[in-house]
């Protein structure tokens, strides 16, 4: 038979686990928080594991192979340098217009390099942990984009060291986005198949839109969480729902969610 | 009740969760990743006391509900009540054989996530769920199923090699030696 002992662990159990659910949504995410840190050490240790490998085979490379290394990024920080004197020049142009016609000047958007370090153990969230927090300057809702420059979601929760980025696909990150066509048709990014990271869905478009496989896909500037003009993907189809009432097409995404490692945080 | 024992399965679900948290191959390989904590209950409702079962509940809950999106506290429940049932019933479990432990893990790793998500959605979460997720719920459930007889050897193994060993008591005392003979 059950030992008295027995109802009462389920008793103390459930109480705990009652408690913790009923605090608030900021005790929540300082405890998060506090609890996330007692797993820092390890996350150090696994970052310098897998920087071992990296940091051998850059050891055993040969001296001929660095050398044209070495040429090469000279050569491409050359037309860099010169594309960046181009890109300063139509920005001053830019402003004395927008200045002519009282637009509003558009502040520049810095970007900070930051780690993943860790993905979300369930199967049913699409989040990622970066390695810098609000003592880098770091603030909830900053957009945040792959190495190469494609978005992939904003920062959900800052910590002081580092910060929680939910991505694009999961319920929680919905963007603003529009069609590169014609029309520049806009709808929703919503949430994807959990199985695919690379594909999610764009709702929300009206029913006479011209679409066609392989249009850009990038950011629509609406919502005032994600600038405009941030690549996000392709269409890779189309289909009319709700009795052809609007229609939502797939996009496949530029950045590869599966397999991040450095991210580039956006913020003014 | 060996403490060693119960140490030891805490801190294989300290590493359990970090490794679920860092180790992307089975979500790239699989498209889900494995939880592990089921088949670690599975361990502790056999071979320790309850107070380790429900230790492991409330802590293996809250690391993984820490470094996941989840809200805090949610996995405990589940963890816990599948603890608790094969507690109940651990008597007449044969917890030796590799097949029992594999069928409990399965079944354990098939409950728990299921319980998870039925309170979740009950209590208004949008969660990323699709058929897609019915796949990554069959993967986690074998997966917890084979490697629930890899974690009772690896760590009895452990209690072994780093516990005390335990005490053999053998028939044979000398105080109850019938010498035969003249003395």
């Amino acid at each position: 038979m059950f030992k008295q002992k027995n109802y009462v662990a389920l008793g103390a159990v459930f109480l705990v686990a009652v408690v913790l659910l009923s605090l608030p949504t900021r005790a929540t995410a300082r405890l998060k928080l506090a609890i996330g840190s007692w797993f820092l050490p390890l996350f150090g240790l696994a970052s310098a594991g897998q920087q071992l490998p990296a940091d051998l085979a850059d050891n055993l490379l040969p001296r001929r192979e660095l050398l044209k290394e070495v040429n090469d990024l000279r050569r491409e920080n050359q037309q860099l340098k010169s594309q960046a004197v181009q890109t300063e020049t139509i920005r001053r142009e830019n402003d004395q217009l927008r200045a002519l016609f009282y637009l509003q000047r558009q502040s520049p958007w810095h970007l900070k390099l930051a780690n993943v370090i860790m993905r979300d153990p369930a199967n049913w969230w699409r989040t990622v942990r970066i390695d810098r927090g609000s003592m880098q300057g770091l603030t909830n809702n900053l957009p945040v984009l792959s190495a190469d420059g494609c978005l992939i979601g904003r920062i959900s929760s800052v910590g002081l060291t580092d910060s929680q980025v939910v991505l694009i696909g999961d319920h929680s990150c919905r963007v603003s986005a529009l069609v590169e066509n014609g029309t520049r048709d806009m709808g929703v990014i919503t949430a994807s198949d959990p199985l695919d990271t690379s594909l999610v869905e764009l709702a929300y478009l009206a029913s006479n839109v011209n679409l066609k496989p392989n249009q850009t896909v990038v950011t629509s500037g609406l919502g005032g969480i994600f600038p405009r003009g941030i690549p996000i993907g392709r269409i890779a189809d189309f289909r009319p729902v709700e009795y052809g009432l609007y229609t939502e097409a797939r996009i496949k995404l530029d950045a590869n969610l599966g397999s991040l490692e450095q991210v580039w945080v956006l913020f003014q | 009740m060996n403490i060693f024992k119960s140490i030891l399965v805490l801190a294989f679900a300290f590493l359990a969760v970090f490794g679920e948290a860092t180790l992307s191959a089975p979500r790239t390989w699989l498209g889900a990743q494995i939880d592990l904590l089921p088949a670690l209950m599975v361990y502790a409702a056999l071979n320790t006391g309850l107070s380790t079962v429900a230790t492991l509940a409330v802590f293996g809950g809250v690391w993984f509900d820490t470094l996941s999106e989840n809200p805090l506290g949610i996995s405990i429940l589940p963890l816990f009540l599948v603890g608790w049932l094969i507690q109940f019933r651990r008597d007449l479990i044969l917890r030796d054989l590799t097949f029992a432990q594999f069928v409990l893990g399965t079944a354990a790793s098939g409950l728990v996530p299921l319980l998870a998500l039925l309170m979740m959605l009950s209590s208004g979460k949008e969660l990323l769920l699709g058929w897609g997720s019915l796949w990554q719920w069959l993967v986690m459930t074998a997966a917890g199923g084979v490697a629930t007889p890899f974690i009772f050897r690896v760590i009895d193994w452990f209690n072994r090699r780093l516990g005390y060993a335990e005490r053999v008591e053998s028939s044979f005392r000398l105080d109850r030696e019938i010498r035969r003979g003249r003395q």
